[in-house]
């Protein structure tokens, strides 16, 4: 199963992984003080395959790559929120972080129900109450990112410039 | 024909571009610091490329300089390791990096900077296009010279009339984020004009598109101007000619008009940024730590409106008042004009240049339980320490208040201010 963990509105970097742990680039070691404020049991009883869920403006603030590399690094399967913050937006896609903006899906999903998340199409299921929810689709450029598992490998395998072709 | 953002890439795409595209641009410089590097180098070992223009490159130890542990200083040994294989020419450590990248010349009318920081948008004050990023696509920027960019809306904030004494430009800018809310500014250019943007000086200018991050904007933006080309002139190395870009028959998506005349000084109070109140609501608040430093306001105006204010006075005794000089330059011309002496001698610690206490990594932190005033831009739970602790933001003359008494305190109650 795939269990929500729901987050509210404006949750911002410091919130996601406070500054004085970005001393580190490991997702792994950055991962056990992933929301270690706002939600302290998260780090110890994520499990692989379980889900954020966020509200607007999810991962406002800081530039900071830790955020969704935190995230990542803790093996949650994506993000599910009502709207993101740019910098996030764009870094959780660079970095190969799923994401699924889906202001449905936020408002109804509730702490702990079990979810599944079809990547490829946007459509989640939450089999707790039976409810189907359907996220904004990504633009074809991003996608291309997101397919390719970030922007890195991407650049392995094409030129910039196919961004945008 | 245009918004300024869609001018400013008009002249970069070669034909004129409307909000809703997507652009693969050539950036002028790619910024970058020393809590942002480390990963940029990871990224673009990864990609295995070669640097495209190492005369696009710049980078800055600021954040946590100099190292205040371990980590910290094997961070900036790889940075400074990076530097020498590349043979990097742009490495400066004797400030905050924005306040840097404009005082160095980096920043000029029309250009595109991309900063893995998300204060990049602070270029715009020049009238320059700079929006922060992540690390990876700043690697990529190394590799490809290129960024891309969708066009984005604009919300045009018009200001007009003239402040009071005691009402600085942070004052009107922590009201705006009160008023368009901390998302009020997502993916947008926030485009700051009218008849009071155009009479002020370039050290409060550069607030407005400084806080433009904290309203979530991509960019905030002023256009050039003779102020600004007199400060390019005089105060960077910058070398002209520099061109006056401006909006054309620009449509807006939105228009926010503001008269300033009546404003009174203002604090964004903890947790949010767009938790703004009037300094009256909250005044006589306790408060531990008074810092004055960043980004936002420690520029060498600032520290005189400080030291202006406790000038043969004493700051409370049980209040920590810390001043960090935005860079070197400010610090120096500070020195010699005898402001750091009226500081140190009303009980301030003067620190170094750079970032620290505003991300709680060194020179300030909080313990549990405490309250800071700071004239930063971000009040994020915890940023400045301990997760217990508060952070009020406000303009130098009510940090400079405060610290005099120990408890939040209207700057127009000091006579010098008024008078």
């Amino acid at each position: 199963m795939s269990k929500a963990w729901t987050f509210g509105e404006n949750m911002n970097t410091d919130e996601i992984i406070p500054g004085r742990y970005n001393i580190t680039i490991d997702p792994l070691e950055l991962a056990k003080n992933v929301f270690g404020e706002v939600k302290p049991d998260y780090a110890t009883s994520v499990r692989p395959g379980d889900v954020i869920v966020g509200g607007q403006n999810f991962g406002c603030g800081s530039s900071r790559e830790h955020a969704p590399l935190a995230i990542k690094g803790s093996q949650a399967k994506c993000v599910v929120a009502a709207s993101f913050a740019r910098i996030f937006f764009r870094n959780a896609i660079n970095i190969g972080l799923p994401i699924l903006e889906c202001p449905e899906a936020a408002a109804d999903i509730t702490e702990g129900d079990d979810l599944d998340v079809n990547l490829a199409n946007g459509e989640i299921f939450n089999r707790t109450n039976g409810h189907q929810y359907q996220a904004h689709p990504l633009p074809d450029f991003i996608l291309r990112i997101a397919d390719a598992g970030g922007i890195v490998n991407f650049l392995k395998e094409h030129d910039i410039q196919d961004l945008i072709a | 024909m245009g918004t300024l953002i869609e001018e400013i890439f008009s002249r970069k795409a070669g034909r004129a571009v409307q909000a809703g595209e997507i652009l693969l641009l050539d950036v002028d410089y790619i910024m970058s610091h020393d809590n942002t590097t480390p990963l940029a180098i990871k990224a673009f070992r990864e990609i295995g490329k070669p640097i495209l223009d190492k005369n696009k490159i710049v980078l800055h130890l600021d954040h946590a300089y100099p190292a205040p542990n371990v980590l910290a200083a094997e961070n900036h040994r790889k940075i400074l390791d990076f530097v020498k294989e590349q043979e990097l020419p742009y490495l400066f450590s004797q400030g905050v990096c924005h306040q840097v990248m404009i005082e160095e010349g980096f920043v000029t009318p029309g250009s595109i900077i991309i900063g893995a920081d998300s204060h990049s948008n602070t270029y715009g004050a020049m009238g320059a296009f700079g929006t922060g990023l992540g690390s990876t696509e700043i690697g990529v920027g190394w590799v490809t010279g290129k960024c891309w960019f969708k066009v984005p809306e604009t919300i045009r904030v018009e200001l007009y009339g003239q402040t009071q004494p005691g009402v600085y430009a942070k004052d009107v800018m922590i009201r705006l984020a009160g008023l368009l809310g901390m998302d009020g500014g997502t993916y947008r250019s926030v485009e700051f004009g009218g008849e009071y943007i155009d009479n002020l000086p370039m050290h409060e200018r550069i607030i407005f598109p400084n806080m433009s991050t904290e309203i979530g904007a991509k960019c905030g933006l002023i256009a050039a101007d003779d102020v600004t080309i007199n400060f390019l002139e005089n105060e960077t190395p910058a070398q002209g000619p520099f061109e006056q870009i401006l909006p054309v028959n620009p449509r807006y998506e939105r228009v926010v008009h503001a008269d300033v005349s009546r404003l009174t000084p203002q604090v964004a109070c903890h947790p949010d940024v767009d938790n703004v109140r009037p300094v009256t609501e909250v005044e006589g608040l306790e408060v531990h730590e008074v810092y004055v430093g960043t980004c936002t306001n420690a520029r060498y105006e600032d520290l005189e409106i400080v030291a202006g204010i406790l000038k043969g006075k004493k700051v409370n005794p049980l209040t920590r008042v810390i001043v960090t000089p935005a860079s070197a330059r400010i610090y120096k011309k500070a020195l010699r004009s005898g402001l750091i002496e009226i500081l140190m001698d009303a009980g301030c610690t003067v620190t170094g240049t750079g970032c620290g206490a505003c991300i709680g990594r060194h020179g300030g932190i909080l313990a549990a339980g405490e309250r800071a005033l700071t004239t930063m831009n971000r009040n994020f739970v915890g940023r400045m320490g301990s997760p217990l602790s508060e952070i009020y933001l406000a303009s130098p003359a009510t940090a400079a208040a405060t610290a005099l008494t120990g408890r939040i305190t209207d700057p127009r109650s000091i006579p010098e201010i008024v008078s």
